[in-house]
């Protein structure tokens, strides 16, 4: 496909904030109907990139040139105009409006319509959503639509103001397998329709799938470049990281470890159905399934968020009384939110105070903090979860996705649980941080403890459990040991 | 179905009807022409001044000062016509209210949209900055020979009649106003690009400003708008109190009006609100306020009923929403 036109050339592109280096003479070319793979762990200069081409952000040195005019300085206008569309990882969609309305927002403003068009609005909107062959109700309030097709109406807007090439912003994060497949279709027909596409992504193997070249930024730097066919995702990650990450995987378990927690015809109507299962000392033990099979439902009801009907949990032999988080805490049992901004972390407080909230009871003296013992008692779990942090009284916000979510497991482990459920692990974590969070689990685990990880990231599943629990409709369909396990029967299950 | 019934619309039409049943109860004369056109005529002002805040709340701000503002208003033209053209007609003196309220509501859209202030603190700080320059700078002393041309409408009646009783009953010509204010707010909000721009800064601003939206040139066009409706209720105002108070009592309408529009829907978040629920909301709460004086129900009595209308009409759906997700969990 090297013969057709460079839609984007980037040559010697250099950019620097504050006098570090946000990227340093990079390369780059992308060709109309090509799917580019932009991979780099976090800092790597990979939205530096994104916000130059967007003109969001000008270099310091180097050309960026549209169908060959080269600017010296793009600006917004210039990008949207040559049909350059980001799309963030938020989607900058209006919620209150309508999916028609949402589309053709920007085709209409950009021809500086003073009225609005309804028909002309809705015609534009239905036609967008016919080149992407998805059918969508034009009169849905988008705020009220899945993440998956919000997704899809910020790729229509793109389309529909003419964009030749879309940037995706880890496209994949939020969607589960399945989506993920209906994504990868729509991007190959949007190849075959001649608009090029650039993936900023953590997951790794689809993004191969569905591309014909690999960028790789590591510091700043191109360190790698190449057809997607040459790389795979070790050596992908090797590029990124800059050394092999080994998955570590389990090792392997104590046959004579005693059996932790039992879970007993755990039933609640609409959610699960009849589960059942053991968890011994030191076992993982995976979860998985499609969005809505119940596998995140389960995850709360074991902690007491969601009240099941009928069954039975007992830890150690005692019973752990359901639907009451504090008394499931109580007797051992920690949760680790899928969503730990909204549900699992203090933003805007301190990492410090992040990690000692969970303790506060254990530093009374009588009805005062002892403040000093509980600092000291965070700083040393932070310490042990290596969280790499500048300034432990700094907002929990200031952190990258990895090291927010050793806080939360710091803050758990500060407890000293015997059984910790893991929902989502490293969901929006770079590759480093996630084969890091991977050795914790095993750490944890040889150490005793029960972890349930919950999670569709199945190579995830595969580097960290002992034994996989495949979840259908509400109701456990398999219990997979890890050496019977791989990925491609694993996707087959999930989605029978 | 359930969409239509958890709307706030239904709801305070439910309310309306609810207190008209009991109003007739109590007064067998309550159902009458005479009721309704007190009614109406007690909804021009607050309607007008609801229909400005709804535009404001819809853009993801809020507007505490409009009551104040259309008092500075109406007294600075009562005083400059009075005073230097005695005869002009009503219609530029309309028009002189509505640009004095326009370039007051500049002075919001500038600290607003220029400095980027949060739009409550701005309008709490005018609230009270307009207010006072007038009463300091330019006047405190009551009008009551109100210029000719203003009197004239006062007196144009569009409806007019006498009741069996042989009571007086009439519509002032004012209110065709506060229809014009509702059709051509109807028209900008929902026909014209500006109007739909309004809509999406309330849905979200940072994404407003990624796809190119002028932000903060509609939010200055927005407070300017609300100015000139504030400058034109305070006109109608005084024009049909046949008074210009600079102490008018019209000031403590400022909290009915916000009630009014968030009665009828308009989230405090931005981005949502009608104008259908709006005027709802103004009827319902010139309903409460007015009626119950009428069966006689103690002015201090309005205060807790309108008060509890709020916490039911804003609770109620949150209350809805919630449950639902719980459900969905």
């Amino acid at each position: 496909m090297t013969d057709r036109q460079p839609l984007v050339v980037m040559t010697g592109v250099t950019k620097t904030y504050a006098g570090i280096t946000a990227l340093d003479d990079v390369d780059f070319v992308v060709r109309a109907g090509e799917a580019v793979c932009l991979a780099g762990e976090n800092g790597s200069g990979k939205s530096t990139l994104i916000k130059l081409l967007a003109g969001v952000e000008k270099p310091d040195r180097g050309v960026i040139s549209l169908d060959g005019v080269p600017h010296a300085a793009m600006t917004p206008t210039a990008a949207a105009a040559s049909g350059i569309a980001v799309i963030f990882q938020d989607f900058s969609l209006f919620p209150n409006l309508s999916v028609a309305e949402n589309i053709a927002f920007g085709a209409e403003l950009a021809e500086g319509a003073r009225f609005v068009r309804g028909r002309h609005v809705r015609e534009l909107a239905a036609r967008t959503l016919e080149r992407v062959g998805v059918p969508l109700d034009l009169s849905a309030t988008v705020g009220m639509l899945p993440v998956a097709q919000k997704q899809l109406v910020a790729i229509c807007r793109a389309l529909a103001s003419e964009a030749r090439l879309i940037v995706m912003d880890e496209p994949t994060t939020a969607l589960t397998e399945r989506e993920v497949r209906a994504l990868l279709a729509i991007i190959q027909r949007l190849k075959a329709d001649g608009v090029a596409v650039i993936f900023v992504s953590h997951k790794l193997a689809e993004v191969l799938e569905v591309s014909e070249r690999v960028v790789v930024l590591r510091n700043g730097r191109k360190v790698a470049e190449g057809p997607a066919a040459e790389f795979d995702a070790r050596s992908l990650t090797r590029h990124m990281t800059g050394r092999d990450l080994a998955e570590v995987g389990a090792a392997p378990l104590d046959p004579s470890a005693p059996v932790l927690l039992t879970v007993e015809r755990l039933s609640k109507a609409g959610a699960f159905a009849d589960i059942g299962f053991t968890l011994r000392a030191g076992e993982v033990l995976g979860i998985s399934g499609l969005l809505g099979s119940g596998r995140t439902a389960l995850a709360k009801a074991l902690f007491g968020l969601v009240v099941p009907e009928t069954g039975r949990v007992t830890l150690d032999g005692r019973e752990v009384p359901l639907g009451d988080p504090l008394r499931a805490a109580g007797a051992g049992i920690g949760y680790v939110p899928e969503d730990r901004l909204t549900e699992g972390l203090f933003l805007t407080q301190s990492i410090l105070r992040n990690v000692g909230v969970g303790r506060i009871e254990a530093h009374g003296r009588g009805p005062f903090l002892d403040m000093a013992g509980l600092v000291e008692d965070a700083r040393d779990w932070l310490a042990r979860l290596r969280v790499r942090a500048p300034d432990p009284e700094a907002p929990v916000r200031s952190l990258s996705g990895g090291n927010q979510q050793r806080v939360v497991l710091a803050r758990w482990l500060a407890r000293a649980p015997r059984i910790l459920i893991l929902n989502g692990p490293s969901v929006g974590v770079d590759v480093g941080s996630k084969a890091e969070i991977h050795a914790i689990i095993a750490d944890l685990a040889a150490h005793g403890l029960g972890v349930i990880v919950i999670s569709d990231d199945l190579p995830e599943l595969l580097a960290t459990c002992h034994r996989i629990l495949v979840m259908v409709e509400g109701r456990i369909v398999e219990d997979i040991p890890r050496m019977d396990a791989t990925e491609e029967g694993l996707a087959r299950r999930l989605a029978s | 179905m359930s969409s239509l019934l958890g709307r706030n619309e239904t709801l305070v039409a439910g309310v309306i009807l609810a207190f008209c049943m009991v109003g007739a109860l109590a007064d067998p004369g309550f159902l009458s022409i005479p009721t309704l056109m007190d009614l109406l005529r007690a909804g021009i002002v607050l309607g007008i001044l609801a229909v400005g805040v709804l535009v404001v709340l819809v853009s993801g701000g809020i507007d505490v000062s409009t009551t104040s503002l259309a008092i500075v208003a109406l007294y600075v033209t009562t005083l400059f016509v009075q005073n230097v053209t005695p005869e002009m007609g009503w219609p530029l003196a309309f028009l002189l209210a509505a640009v004095v309220g326009a370039l007051l509501g500049a002075i919001n859209g500038l600290l607003i949209a220029g400095l980027g202030l949060p739009t409550l603190i701005v309008t709490l700080g005018t609230l009270s900055v307009f207010r006072g320059f007038l009463l300091t700078f330019v006047g405190s002393r009551l009008i009551s020979n109100l210029p000719g041309g203003l009197r004239d409408f006062s007196r144009a009646m569009m409806i007019r009649g006498t009741n069996a009783d042989g009571s007086f009953y009439s519509l002032p010509w004012a209110f065709a106003f506060l229809v014009g204010v509702v059709v051509l707010t109807w028209f900008l909000l929902y026909r014209t690009m500006l109007g739909r721009q309004v809509f999406a800064i309330g849905g979200s601003m940072e994404s407003a400003r990624r796809i190119g939206i002028p932000v903060r040139r509609v939010q200055f066009l927005v407070f300017v708008y609300v100015g000139a409706l504030g400058g034109l209720a305070g006109i109608i105002h005084a024009s049909l109190a046949r008074v210009a108070n600079p102490q008018d009592l019209l000031l403590n309408q400022q909290l009915p009006v916000l009630a009014a529009v968030v009665l009828g829907g308009a989230r405090l978040e931005g981005g949502t609100g009608t104008l259908t629920g709006t005027l709802l909301g103004v009827s319902l709460i010139v309903l409460v306020s007015n009626s119950l004086i009428a069966l006689g129900i103690p002015n201090t009595f309005q205060s807790i009923v309108i008060g509890f209308l709020i916490l039911l009409g804003t609770g109620l759906p949150a209350w809805q929403a919630r449950r639902a997700q719980r459900r969905a969990a």
